[in-house]
């Protein structure tokens, strides 16, 4: 059987354009984020540094999150997961880290528009003025009563991680919350 | 409106990001407590009316924990810091006993 994602290809244009993000590689990786071998570790696996405090750093390669001060995500082409993790479980042996395949546990939106700052703002309390919430920082706060995460890529372009068992969910809420008509013009 | 600073992700979070857990700085009876003691553990909390330290977590945010005081009257917040302190840090009392010269000070 194949995948398939949570949203199966969700689509909607109002106010910004919500798309499912489609099949994505999430990797969780818990451990000292201070230490050499989580260094090591990342290098070995998209070239790059740990991000500092809430940043998400991209390469061509993929991209990693700073999600706790023990936690990144790291984001990686589907296809490559298992192959990843047990790089990933080699260079850390023997450290005390924990390294979990996510990609099946998250609904992942890609979300377009100029409002996607009004839009998001009508249900999570975390500020997202351009200041607080620039490009290339991760925000972890709510929409309505469920956890997500967000992160502009460039001025008018945010993905958005959520459980998979609430995908639908927040699917008819973004759809809801962009309607057209309902503009905000504040951010 | 309740706004608290997470020392653990630096982000200056809404009360409903957050989950409070009640008072901070509890000292844990153990197997060898009384009935007095487990009793005082489990059930006796300080409710005062001004300065009270608390426990809270990021609980949307980045989940951890840290501690907060603030004011019980006012919703004044005098500052947050780590989970993993026994007492409130020296520099955050001095400033809340300049805020609040009545103020009896932090006792366990
Ligand atoms: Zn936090």
């Amino acid at each position: 059987m194949s995948s398939i994602t949570a949203l199966n290809g969700a689509f909607h244009n109002g106010m910004i354009e919500i798309k499912d993000a489609g099949l994505i590689g999430m990797i969780t990786l818990r451990g000292d984020l201070k230490s050499e071998v989580v260094a090591k570790a990342l290098n070995f696996v998209l070239g790059v540094t740990v991000p500092d405090q809430r940043k998400i750093t991209s390469t061509p390669k993929g991209s990693v999150a700073w999600m706790s001060p023990d936690e990144l995500l790291i984001i990686i082409e589907y296809k490559d997961v298992s192959k990843v993790i047990s790089s990933l479980n080699n260079i850390l042996s023997g450290s005390h880290s924990l390294v979990v395949d996510v990609s099946d546990a998250r609904a992942v939106f890609a979300l377009t528009g100029n409002a996607i700052r009004d839009v998001l703002s009508k249900g999570t309390p975390a500020d997202l003025s351009k200041d607080v919430l620039p490009i290339g920082e991760v925000r972890r706060s709510r929409i309505a009563q469920l956890a997500v995460a967000f992160w502009f890529t460039d001025e008018i372009s945010c993905q958005l991680i959520c459980f998979r068992s609430v995908g639908a969910y927040i699917m008819e809420w973004l759809k809801n919350a962009s309607e057209n008509g309902s503009e905000v013009n504040f951010h | 409106m309740l706004n608290l600073t997470c020392p653990n992700c630096g982000i200056t979070a809404d009360e409903t990001d957050l989950h409070c857990d009640g008072q901070a700085h509890i000292a844990r009876s153990g197997i060898n407590a009384n009935d007095d003691e487990l009793e005082n553990y489990l059930f006796m909390r300080d409710n005062p009316k001004g300065v009270h330290f608390e426990r809270w977590r990021h609980i949307y945010g980045c989940g951890k924990w840290f501690n907060a005081a603030r004011c019980t009257t006012t919703l004044e917040v005098f500052g947050t810091y780590s989970a993993q302190t026994f007492t409130p840090p020296k520099a955050l009392i001095n400033k809340i006993k300049k805020k609040r010269p009545n103020w009896e000070g932090f006792t366990k």
